[in-house]
């Protein structure tokens, strides 16, 4: 197992490697910075210092050493619109962005797993068939389109939730939290559904699809046999089952939701990374942009990193083939 | 004389399917008394299955148990309300199923599956249900149990998989074990264990048994009574060793002429000509007809049961003592 991390780790770190390269010639593509940051009337010499400070006189070998050397110790340099250091920037709009995101992955847990359990235990019913057309609707409406259909009900109608911003938040290891106040859990309520409607039209269809394999199975069969009530069959031998690509599905789908939560924080004003990644592709701010992208790349690698250790443990075939 | 511990009367299973319903097995009659083993032989898709998991109650909508009884100690199964029913799955009545490798839940360590099993039917604490979890390994002959509770299914061998199985099915000394094919998916050898642990203990604890098969050689020298199924009925049943000495019905005779222990060595073993029909479609009359080298215009009309010095016999040409099987 611990061989087994260790390649994965490795693994990661070469991935992480290829998108950083992937990023450096992304950036030569769009061109130099120098134009977007000189004044218009600036003068040759500004300009020549300009392009030194940047290191952009430098081979472009010497400038992929000074990016990747930039990015082991966390310095992607200074965003041009806020003035301040970019990593720092987005760090400091990280916690608002994975607190939406995490909140939406459970919010698909509680409301698809249920869901997709009472679907699969009744396949034909019309409760069933209510539950999986309801996920097809999930899965297609357009995650903007949703948001501001929740914001035309719920706000401006019924005038039940707040539309936008975080809503009051409390200091927890040095970072504000929206999820520990009333006020910023409601704040928080209509841009986590609108981002976890997807999640939760998927959970719903795979724990459908598991529980309707796992009901048929000898396992189940037997089970029965046993005399087990049916409670303990669904919540022990079925849901155990289930959980395995169910937990793998939502895991590595956390990455995307964080992509999506780009959207959702835009049309519900929610002050992430995802709005200021959209403020600054707007102003050209590189920095930002290099740190952003760089950001959800090393997410994205830890995540799955995290999923297939979670994998191993819930499923003990796998786990124990590894040994 | 009390009644016999189960006695199956015209038990008549349906399923719905998209051809409409479908009547699989009919007329299904035996009884079993303590310690007995009943051999159901026939076929793949005659309806042994069916027949078990109806009387287990298992039988799942569209697919219903429409006719006849099933009295269990006198009492009739089909009319127990569900949880009453589930008092006796896996406490008073067992069954044992044919793939060892599915029957057990891949993701749940033996003990969990054992010791939910002695909860469902007992209020004992868990380190008493572990203990006789431990207890019900050893008899069924699996090595050092106490570790190999604490393991997953796919970390045994097929063979002791089963012997998990047997063990689960044992755990509260059931008056019934339903025995579905227990070794068809095993090789020979583990066969011959499996048969030998589950015939020490039925005898031992005088469990009824009902064995599952469609190879008339295990039968022989395990059973007290055959019954051979054709295609949803009992066609032929009595002690097996008159059965099987002198097969009546046409089917049987040639089932037991198909053994190759009947077959003299270098020759082709004689089969039985023709497939089992499906059953949405059998033939009018006798279900065996269009195979059977014995078939007259009577036989378009269903054969009766009848009855000679204990064999039930469902044909209208039985075999004669002088044939030569
Ligand atoms: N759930 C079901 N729905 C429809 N038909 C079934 C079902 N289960 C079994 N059958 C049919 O019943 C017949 C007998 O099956 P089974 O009892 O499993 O045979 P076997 O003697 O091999 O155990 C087969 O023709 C099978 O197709
Ligand atoms: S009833 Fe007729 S067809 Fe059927 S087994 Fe007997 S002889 Fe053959
Ligand atoms: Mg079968």
């Amino acid at each position: 197992m611990t061989l087994w991390i260790f390649q994965r780790l490795l693994q990661a770190a070469l991935v992480a490697l290829a998108m950083a390269a992937l990023l450096f010639l992304a950036l030569q593509l769009i061109g130099s910075p120098v134009e977007t940051l000189l004044p218009a009337e600036a003068t040759h010499e500004e300009r020549l210092r300009l392009i030194r400070d940047l290191g952009l006189d430098q081979p472009l070998h010497i400038q992929f050493l000074m990016f990747l050397k930039g990015m082991v110790q966390g310095n992607l340099g200074v965003s041009y619109v806020f003035k301040e250091p970019a990593v720092a920037l987005i760090l400091s709009r990280l916690p608002a962005t994975l607190e939406l995101a995490l909140f939406a992955v459970l919010l698909s847990l509680i409301i698809g797993l249920p869901l997709g359990l009472i679907a699969g235990r009744r396949p034909h019913s019309l409760t069933a068939q209510t539950i999986m057309t309801g996920s097809i609707l999930g899965f297609s409406l357009p995650i903007f389109w949703v948001g501001i259909l929740l914001i035309m009900i719920f706000s401006v109608w019924l005038g039940w939730l707040p539309s936008s911003g975080r809503g009051q938040t409390v200091m927890v290891l040095g970072v504000g939290w929206s999820f520990l106040t009333w006020d910023g859990l409601r704040h928080l309520i209509l841009p986590a559904f609108s981002l976890s409607l997807f999640n939760i039209s998927m959970v719903t269809r795979l724990t459908e699809s598991g529980v309707r394999e796992a009901m048929s199975s000898e396992y189940v069969k037997f089970a029965r046999a046993k005399g087990l009530a049916p409670r303990r069959i669904l919540t022990v031998h079925v849901l155990k089952n289930v959980m395995i690509p169910v937990v793998t599905v939502v895991g590595l789908d956390i990455g995307t939701t964080i992509a999506f939560s780009v959207v959702t924080e835009t049309i519900f004003a929610w002050p992430g990374m995802g709005k200021i990644i959209i403020d600054s592709i707007a102003a050209l701010d590189r920095p930002v942009i290099v740190a952003y992208l760089m950001l959800v790349v090393l997410m994205f690698v830890l995540i799955n990193l995290v999923v297939d250790i979670l994998y191993r443990l819930l499923d003990p075939r796998i786990r124990l083939q590894g040994e | 004389m009390t009644a016999p511990m189960l006695e199956i009367r015209n038990l008549r299973t349906e399923f719905a399917t998209d051809a409409g319903r479908v009547t699989v097995i009919d007329e299904v009659s035996f009884t079993l008394n303590r310690g007995q083993v009943l051999g159901l032989v026939g076929e793949s898709g005659s309806g042994k299955s069916v027949t078990g998991f109806s009387i287990m109650g298992l039988i799942d909508p569209p697919g219903q148990v429409s006719g006849g009884q099933i009295l269990f100690k006198g009492e009739d199964l089909r009319t127990l309300p569900e949880p009453r029913m589930r008092a006796l799955r896996g406490n008073r009545i067992a069954m044992i199923f044919q793939d060892p490798a599915m029957t057990l839940n891949p993701v749940l360590r033996i003990d969990t599956q054992m010791i939910e099993t002695i909860l469902a039917h007992e209020k004992v604490s868990k380190t008493v249900a572990r203990d006789r979890a431990r207890d019900a390994l050893g008899m069924v002959g699996i090595p050092s149990p106490e570790e190999r509770l604490r393991a997953y299914p796919h970390q045994f061998s097929g063979g002791m998989r089963q012997r998990v199985a047997i063990a689960i099915a044992l755990l509260h000394r059931p008056d019934l074990i339903i025995a579905d094919e227990p070794t068809t998916a095993l090789d020979v050898t583990i066969q011959a264990q499996i048969l030998a642990v589950v015939q020490r203990l039925a005898r031992d604890h005088g469990t009824g048994l009902i064995w599952i098969t469609h190879d008339l050689s295990v039968i022989a020298g395990l059973a007290d009574r055959v019954a051979v199924m054709y295609a949803g009925r009992i066609v032929e049943h009595g002690d097996v060793d008159t059965v099987i000495r002198t097969p009546r019905h046409p089917y049987t005779h040639g089932l037991i002429g198909s053994l190759p222990s009947r077959n003299p060595r270098g020759q082709h073993l004689k089969q039985i000509t023709g497939t089992t029909p499906a059953i949405a479609a059998l033939p009018q009359g006798c279900a065996f007809r269009p195979r059977c080298a014995r078939a007259t215009e009577a036989c378009l009309a269903a054969p009766p049961v009848t009855q000679t010095e204990g064999r039930l016999l469902r044909c209208f040409h039985p075999v004669t003592e002088g044939e030569a099987a």
